[in-house]
């Protein structure tokens, strides 16, 4: 096992620029989810890790080892294809034992080391099939299979579930996270799935225009995001944003928006006055932070029904004020009818302030 | 009375589909079997009806033909060319375009789009017109007019100017297989050459299949090649030798032409059952810049 290291790593394709100083250390033994839209460059971060694609600029560590000049088949990876990328002219027990025949391991140890697997993984009894006689989650372990056979130091995974049903999906986000901290196995995971990322990996790194944009564990990112985009791609349903100004009033401060005024507490009016550089902020709240109050009292707004999205335990109000439309989530035992007023607060302490301009966050 | 009219009118559609189908076909129809006719008719025949059957005309299988004051070599000696010449040629234009098709697919270089419209423009142009300007290069190499060598040089020049479309076909299957294959050879081991030889090659095996058979049709057709660089008797093939037959003298064996011909022919109809069902499963991709 060895922790990756990337440093100030940068890949460009012609003018396009896929990556852009990316620095990035995953520890050893440690289940890291690379998240982001498509095309924000996290796979070709984990090519750049496989070997595949050479860093156009920067420097790929493997324990204290500068590995950037190091073919593929020397680095000792193992990586799940989205699509699997099953060998389709071989048994599933020749694509397992690829990786072993290439490295000349003995007939007994490849048979054993491809026998342990197929057990591990549930798949004995496919030994003998071609990758076309079996379905899509068996095809998934072989491919599991492989990259385990090969006892990788690095685990890389491009999107391993994608291709799955909703529920096979599930149980086998469990099962790779437990296969993960049983092998102990350092592990960089690329997913736009932020409930695949949050669920499984021990750190997650947000990345959009192939610039990182945060790292940490997901409490960390759900509940102090760096900056506007990951605040709104963290969270499902995102969390609401609203264009506001941030105005005195004697002792008092307020945020303004089109639709409402907030009165701030003073530990937020001093951390505002202190850090923000101009008035116009954008208020974030999540949907959960938006609470019902039974009456009109102080801090609450009136606002109305525009469309309810019940889920089932939960529910989620669409509350309308003036133009402003503001996902609320609230219990299902809430009965509302569209059309309908209601009044509503916002937790303060839990708000998210970000600039306008910079989309960084201040609060 | 509508369904019978109905019926009338598919029925005279196919014969009018089979007659369009028919009549082009009756003169290569007719040759052929005025071609099976004579090998085995005693007397020249001016029609497919059989006038005296022999085996005389088969001699050739088991004594050298002597025409013309001449002995010339034996059946099996041009046989044994002709096969050379064909697996000669099969095996350099299946090797060199399976490797030249994959560098055309896979490999950025610049100039590779201009590259594949060329090697189709060149494709245009009819071999005879190189000739003399591969005359020239065989004299320079030393492979022209010294028996074996020659031959040898006249298998590389036929797998020369297969191979530009033979590439380009092949191109197009390798364009199909996805990258992610060849990535993941890549991690679990293989050398870009171990990629292709391990995990690409058994994928096309189709194209591969597809430009064999057409090398070794195209192989076993070959004349002006041969003929206008082999000269001596010893490397002729098959369809050479046949031409000699017909070409020295004032008068013409038919019997033995025609026996030659068959003997010629059937190796390429048994090939062709066998192997059709390959050639028909062919298609060939397109550019893909």
């Amino acid at each position: 096992m060895v922790s990756v290291t990337l440093e100030n790593i940068s890949k460009y394709f012609g003018k396009v620029r896929a990556v852009e100083n990316l620095n990035l250390k995953i520890e050893d033994g440690e289940f890291i989810a690379l998240l982001g839209p498509s095309g924000c460059g996290k796979t070709t971060t984990l090519l750049m890790i496989a070997g595949i694609y050479k860093p156009s600029k920067g420097n790929i560590y493997f324990g204290d080892k500068i590995v950037n000049d190091l073919p593929p088949r020397d680095r000792n990876v193992g990586m799940v294809f989205q699509s699997y990328a099953l060998y389709p002219h071989m048994k599933v027990f020749d694509n397992i034992a690829f990786p072993l025949k290439l490295r000349k391991e003995p007939k007994d140890f490849i048979k054993k080391k491809v026998q342990e697997v197929a057990e591990l993984l549930k798949i004995e009894d496919l030994l003998d099939r071609k990758p076309s006689q079996l379905s899509g989650g068996q095809q998934q372990r072989v491919a599991l299979g492989r990259a385990l056979a090969k006892e990788p130091n690095v685990f890389l995974m491009d999107e391993p579930l994608a291709n799955l049903d909703a529920k096979l999906r599930v149980i086998m986000r469990v099962e790779l996270k437990r296969l993960q901290k049983r092998l102990g196995i350092t592990t960089v995971y690329v997913t736009h799935d932020q409930v695949e990322a949050m669920t499984m990996a021990d750190r997650i790194a947000v990345l959009s225009n192939g610039r990182l944009q945060q790292v940490g564990r997901s409490e960390e990112l759900y509940n102090k995001p760096r900056n506007l985009f990951v605040a709104g791609f963290i969270g499902s349903p995102p969390m609401n944003f609203v264009d506001c100004i941030f105005v005195e009033e004697g002792d008092e401060a307020y945020l303004e928006a089109e639709a409402f005024r907030l009165r701030l507490t003073d530990s937020i009016k001093k951390i505002l006055k202190e850090n923000a550089r101009s008035s116009e902020l954008i208020l974030g709240v999540r949907p959960e932070d938006i609470i019902i109050s039974e009456r009109k009292a102080e801090g609450s707004f009136e606002a109305e029904i525009y469309a309810m999205e019940p889920l089932g335990r939960d529910v989620i109000v669409n509350l309308r004020m003036n133009d402003t439309i503001l996902k609320m989530m609230t219990s299902s035992l809430f009965k509302g009818a569209v059309g309908e007023k209601i009044w509503v607060r916002i937790s303060l302490d839990k708000i998210h302030i970000f600039d306008k301009k910079t989309e960084f966050a201040i609060l | 009375m509508a369904e019978l009219k109905r019926r009338v009118r598919r029925i005279l559609g196919s014969i009018l589909v089979y007659a369009v189908l028919t009549v082009p076909l009756i003169p290569i129809f007719l040759m052929y079997t005025w071609l099976f006719v004579q090998a085995f008719s005693d007397r020249v025949i001016f029609g497919i009806i059989p006038q005296g059957l022999t085996l005389r005309n088969w001699a050739f299988l088991n004594n050298p033909i002597v025409f013309g004051g001449i002995t010339h070599t034996s059946i099996w000696v041009i046989l044994r060319n002709t096969l050379i010449f064909t697996f000669g040629v099969t095996g350099l234009i299946t090797v060199v375009s399976s490797l030249s098709g994959y560098a055309l697919s896979r490999v950025q270089f610049k100039g590779r789009t201009e590259f594949m419209q060329f090697i189709l423009a060149l494709h245009a142009f009819p071999a005879v017109i190189l000739l003399i300007a591969v005359f020239y290069i065989l004299n320079k190499m030393g492979l022209y007019g010294k028996g074996l060598l020659a031959f040898l040089g006249i298998i590389i020049v036929k797998a020369g100017m297969e191979i530009p479309m033979s590439a380009w076909i092949l191109k197009g299957f390798f364009d199909v297989i996805p990258w992610d294959l060849e990535w993941a050879a890549l991690i679990d081991g293989c050398t870009r050459l171990g990629t292709w030889r391990r995990v690409i090659l058994p994928m096309i095996m189709p194209g591969i299949a597809a430009i064999s058979i057409f090398s070794f049709i195209a192989g076993w057709g070959e004349f002006i090649l041969v003929y206008t660089y082999m000269a001596t008797e010893e490397y002729f093939t098959l369809s050479v030798f046949i031409h000699r037959m017909i070409g020295e003298i004032m008068y013409v064996r038919w019997g033995t032409i025609a026996a030659l011909g068959v003997f010629y022919l059937l190796p390429i109809i048994f090939f062709f059952i066998f192997t059709q069902k390959a050639l028909l499963r062919i298609y060939i991709g397109g550019i893909k810049r």
